[in-house]
């Protein structure tokens, strides 16, 4: 008896509570989710608590944006999605996008003006991607290398990589073929413009491949972005990839002897999805934040944690110091201009297509 | 259980009620019921009584593995998306003959048409692109490029319409063509702001007579507006599709008469019915060649048609290094094959770590149970004391050990064994993943080998010495054999777990060590093709069950113990 009127009560508690949440226009709960670590710092000091100081919301962080892709599909099967913004890459927004399970933006709408007047496609310029992404950052992967392993001749070209005479020694690239096919026939003197034609043919896969299998046996293959500042930081490597912020916080923040070479950078972009599916007050709520973390201003504090650029034009210019190590950002930035002096645009439509196709014969020419 | 009954319902031997049972028939109970009867309402209580002990454990079991392990193994075989999403198209293709090396004819194109305009609105059409795109490279973009552009051909039809008469602009004018007048009459009865149902469309009687291919149409928009949008029908405006339609049955080879149609819009129609003969048609096979050219390829077509069945072979087929060729399955191309590879790498690496497993565990496990009981309990800390620590931890520590400067190379070099400049390679290779998953699965290992040995008495290798076998023979001869259940049940263990791990391998594994299990990770968590991943669990999963069948046939099971 006492069982059957606590459970009555218990749902009338549910039914009241139901409808303060339906009265309400947003839900003041949110789940966001993002990769961890300095990462997901500098969003919690940018963007997230003062949004929650300003609208009161409870923020969960879950940090489950590595497998965000296959979580969100299960999720949406199972007709319960509990993410309400994610931070994912680029590439990963587009298998979202074209299996339904991200919501569609209309930009100009949905995001805030930039603070110079531009609308917000135009502030945001080449990063908008795809109908569902919305740019956060601008990151590279590029190179790091070991001050005293390489001599009095630093490399100063993504090629030195290929170059096992003058920098011996083992290299650490990453163990997938986007980037690395495209430095490959970089080096192997292809026109940096008819890089992605070559590539979708099977002879521009197989010339990619041939070049790196001039290094095979010099290669640590890495799989997560915290390897190969642990290799360089070792000793193990003399030169290997990771994202540019990476190599930031093992050169500036833990001051090993390593140093970064710009040359041949891949831009790349991280930025949110909402999921598709959400109730119309979480939804509601989620469009208000990113309404809120990716305006001019928002964007540009992020760079105060992370050595990450804005992915708004008008970002730029308030790019300031470091929060803590108080130094001048700015030259941190892939997008720098003394940075950005050789730079690969990651072609996302040519890597949606291909990606599968390249990674399987990417594999089978590891293991062979 | 099955002893009780065999002991109430065979009667083999006399018993003292025999010669009641004669005399009287059956035996009754107290109450008068047959004494059989009532025993086996007795034992089938009993019966029930003790299933419903184990009913939690077995809907726990049923719900949470193995429903979602069939449901995902079921994904191997699956393939509805390409039926479901192009319906019309699959439906024609099936007459195709890709043999005939020329793409489909103008009919196909037009159910292409149709099937992508309806996908795209429902965007499914990106995701069957996904689907395809697994089987043949650059379909993703082909379906993402066209359904953006579909739209644009079904408008030039919906332009014409529009500018021959501005009844066909509105989105009411088709609603009350096309309803039927009860629902028509609900809709206006019907008030948007309330709580109540918007009432469901209904097609007018008799129109699809008139109209078929506009009917289908617009009874599609209108349930897809309706049911999907959650959208109020009266507010919206006809897909561009329904005005091709109109455009199809309204130039019919017959001419058709609206005459016998009492409705507003009859003249509309006669109008139109009459000046479509000069519209501006559509040729849709040009017009998707215009979007992509690759709508000429007859791989593409042979790929939708080879994958048009409700369920395929085809995820099979690729976790076995083949593909679904113009003459059945055939081998990929040599620089695509890799799981063959990484199936027979991953037996093979299982094997040498069990065989590792018991070469290291065995002497252990002795120790353990031979030596007095204060000294094996301390070991017995140290072999469990791997299990307190988490595994990414072990792994990486493992990293630090083996790598080039790591501490096992530096020791070598400080003690002069090996030069500097030529020090082991024992990590990102076959070497690695062996000895960090040796050392992580060996506990599974000795304990089953100790809980048996613990079982096998001392004296027996004390009387076979005594009886003058030597040292080997008395080990060989009599103890050994006696633990061989404890090896078993060890390397049934080992093996299994071996087989399916994927942490280790993926961090000190490198190219040449890593396991079929990372390729499955992989496909599952990166790139969402689960049929695949599914297939190669499902292959995995019998080579697992093939393997225990061999060593039943072979060894027995029942000769595997985990305890006394």
């Amino acid at each position: 008896m006492k069982l059957t009127k606590t459970l009555l009560a218990t749902s009338a508690l549910t039914v009241a509570s139901g409808m303060a949440f339906a009265d309400a226009h947003m839900a003041n709960e949110m789940t966001i989710v993002s990769w961890g670590g300095a990462y997901s710092n500098s969003q919690q000091k940018a963007y997230n608590e003062p949004y929650a100081e300003k609208t009161g919301v409870k923020i969960i962080n879950d940090e489950s944006s590595a497998d965000a892709v296959a979580k969100l599909r299960a999720m949406s099967e199972a007709g319960n999605v509990s993410w309400d913004v994610v931070d994912v890459t680029a590439a990963d927004s587009f298998r979202l996008c074209d299996e339904g399970l991200a919501m569609e933006i209309n930009f100009d709408e949905m995001l805030a003006k930039g603070d110079d007047g531009s609308s917000a496609t135009d502030d945001f310029g080449g990063t908008l991607i795809n109908d569902c992404f919305i740019p956060q950052i601008v990151f590279s992967t590029t190179f790091g290398y070991r001050t005293d392993m390489v001599g009095d001749t630093p490399p100063t070209s993504v090629c030195s990589i290929f170059d096992t005479e003058a920098y011996p020694g083992k290299r650490a690239l990453e163990k997938r073929p986007i980037g690395n096919m495209e430095w490959a026939l970089l080096c192997d003197g292809v026109e940096k413009e008819a890089i992605y034609d070559l590539l979708e043919t099977p002879e521009g896969q197989q010339q990619a491949l041939d070049k790196l299998a001039t290094i095979k046996d010099d290669v640590i293959w890495w799989n997560a972005g915290a390897d190969t500042p642990q290799l360089l930081a070792d000793g193990e490597v003399v030169i290997g990839s990771t994202y540019n912020g990476r190599l930031f916080s093992v050169i500036e923040e833990q001051d090993q002897p390593v140093a970064m070479m710009w040359d041949g950078q891949m831009f790349d972009i991280d930025g949110w999805i909402i999921p598709a599916g959400l109730t119309d007050e979480r939804k509601a709520r989620a469009l208000d934040y990113i309404m809120f973390a990716t305006d001019t201003q928002r964007l540009a504090d992020q760079a105060k944690y992370i050595s990450y650029g804005p992915a708004r034009a008008s970002s730029a210019p308030l790019v300031g110091k470091h929060a803590d190590l108080g130094i001048d950002m700015a030259q941190h930035m892939p997008t720098d201009p003394a940075n950005a002096t050789n730079v690969f645009n990651f072609n996302y439509e040519f890597w949606a297509d291909y990606r599968d196709d390249i990674d399987a014969k990417f594999q089978a020419w590891l293991v062979q | 259980m099955s002893d009780v009954n065999d002991a109430t319902t065979a009667k083999t031997a006399p018993t003292p009620d025999d010669g009641l049972k004669i005399a009287d028939g059956p035996v009754l109970a107290a109450d008068g019921t047959p004494l059989k009867k009532s025993l086996s309402r007795a034992l089938r209580v009993q019966k029930l009584r003790a299933l419903a002990l184990v009913a939690p454990l077995l809907i726990f079991v049923l719900v949470t593995f193995i429903a979602p392990i069939a449901d995902m193994l079921f994904r191997s075989v699956e393939n509805e998306i390409v039926s479901e999403t192009l319906p019309r198209t699959t439906d024609l293709l099936a007459d195709w003959d890709a043999e005939s090396g020329t793409p489909p004819g103008a009919p196909v194109f037009k159910a292409l048409f149709k099937d992508i305009f309806e996908a795209q609105e429902a965007k499914l059409h990106t995701r069957l692109g996904s689907r395809l795109n697994y089987e043949l490279t650059g379909v993703s973009s082909l379906f993402r490029k066209s359904g953006r552009k579909v739209e644009d051909m079904a408008e030039v039809y919906q332009d014409q319409f529009e500018k021959l008469d501005r009844f066909w602009k509105k989105g009411e004018n088709w609603n009350t063509l096309m309803g039927s007048d009860a629902w028509n009459a609900d809709m206006a009865g019907w008030d948007p702001k309330s709580d109540d149902k918007q009432p469901k469309f209904e097609l007018r009687d008799g129109i699809d007579v008139f109209l078929p291919a506009t009917s289908e149409s617009f009874a599609n928009y209108a349930k897809f507006t309706q049911v999907e949008d959650e959208d109020n029908l009266a507010k919206k405006d006809p897909w561009a599709l329904v005005y091709s339609s109109l455009y199809d049955d309204l130039q019919r080879a017959e001419p058709v008469t609206f005459a016998g149609l009492k409705v507003a819009g009859a003249a509309e129609l006669s109008e139109a019915a009459s000046a479509v003969a000069d519209f501006e048609t559509v040729n849709f096979a040009e017009a998707f060649t215009k979007i992509d050219k690759d709508w000429q390829d007859v791989e593409v077509w042979r790929t939708i048609q080879a994958y048009s069945p409700r369920y395929t072979n085809g995820y099979f087929l690729n976790a076995i290094d083949m593909q679904k060729g113009a003459d059945g399955p055939e081998m990929r191309p040599e620089n695509q094959q890799i799981y063959l590879t990484l199936f027979w790498r991953t037996m093979v690496m299982s094997i040498v770590i069990t065989v590792s497993c018991i070469l290291l565990g065995y002497p252990v496990a002795w120790l353990l149970a031979n030596l007095p009981a204060r000294t094996a309990n301390l070991l017995m800390i140290l072999v469990l004391l791997p299990f307190w620590t988490s595994l990414l931890v072990r792994t990486s520590a493992w990293k630090v050990m083996l790598q080039h400067q790591g501490v096992v190379n530096e020791t070598l070099v400080w003690l002069g064994i090996v030069a500097t400049d030529d020090r082991l390679a024992l990590i990102n290779n076959q070497t690695g993943t062996i000895i960090a998953m040796t050392h992580i699965l060996l506990p599974f290992m000795i304990l089953p080998l100790y809980s048996v040995m613990a079982t096998v008495p001392q004296t027996y290798l004390r009387a076979a010495k005594s009886l003058g076998a030597t040292n080997w023979t008395a080990f060989w001869r009599v103890y050994f054999p006696q633990s061989v259940p404890g090896i078993g049940a060890g390397s049934i263990l080992v093996f299994i777990l071996s087989i399916g791990y994927y942490i280790t391998p993926e961090i000190v594994g490198g190219t040449s060590g890593t396991f079929i299990s990372n390729r499955i990770a992989y496909h599952i968590s990166s790139s969402l093709n689960w049929g695949l991943g599914a297939a190669l669990g499902a292959i995995l999963l019998a080579a697992v069950l093939l393997l225990y069948y061999a060593y039943d046939k072979i060894v027995g099971i029942d000769n595997v113990k985990l305890g006394g």
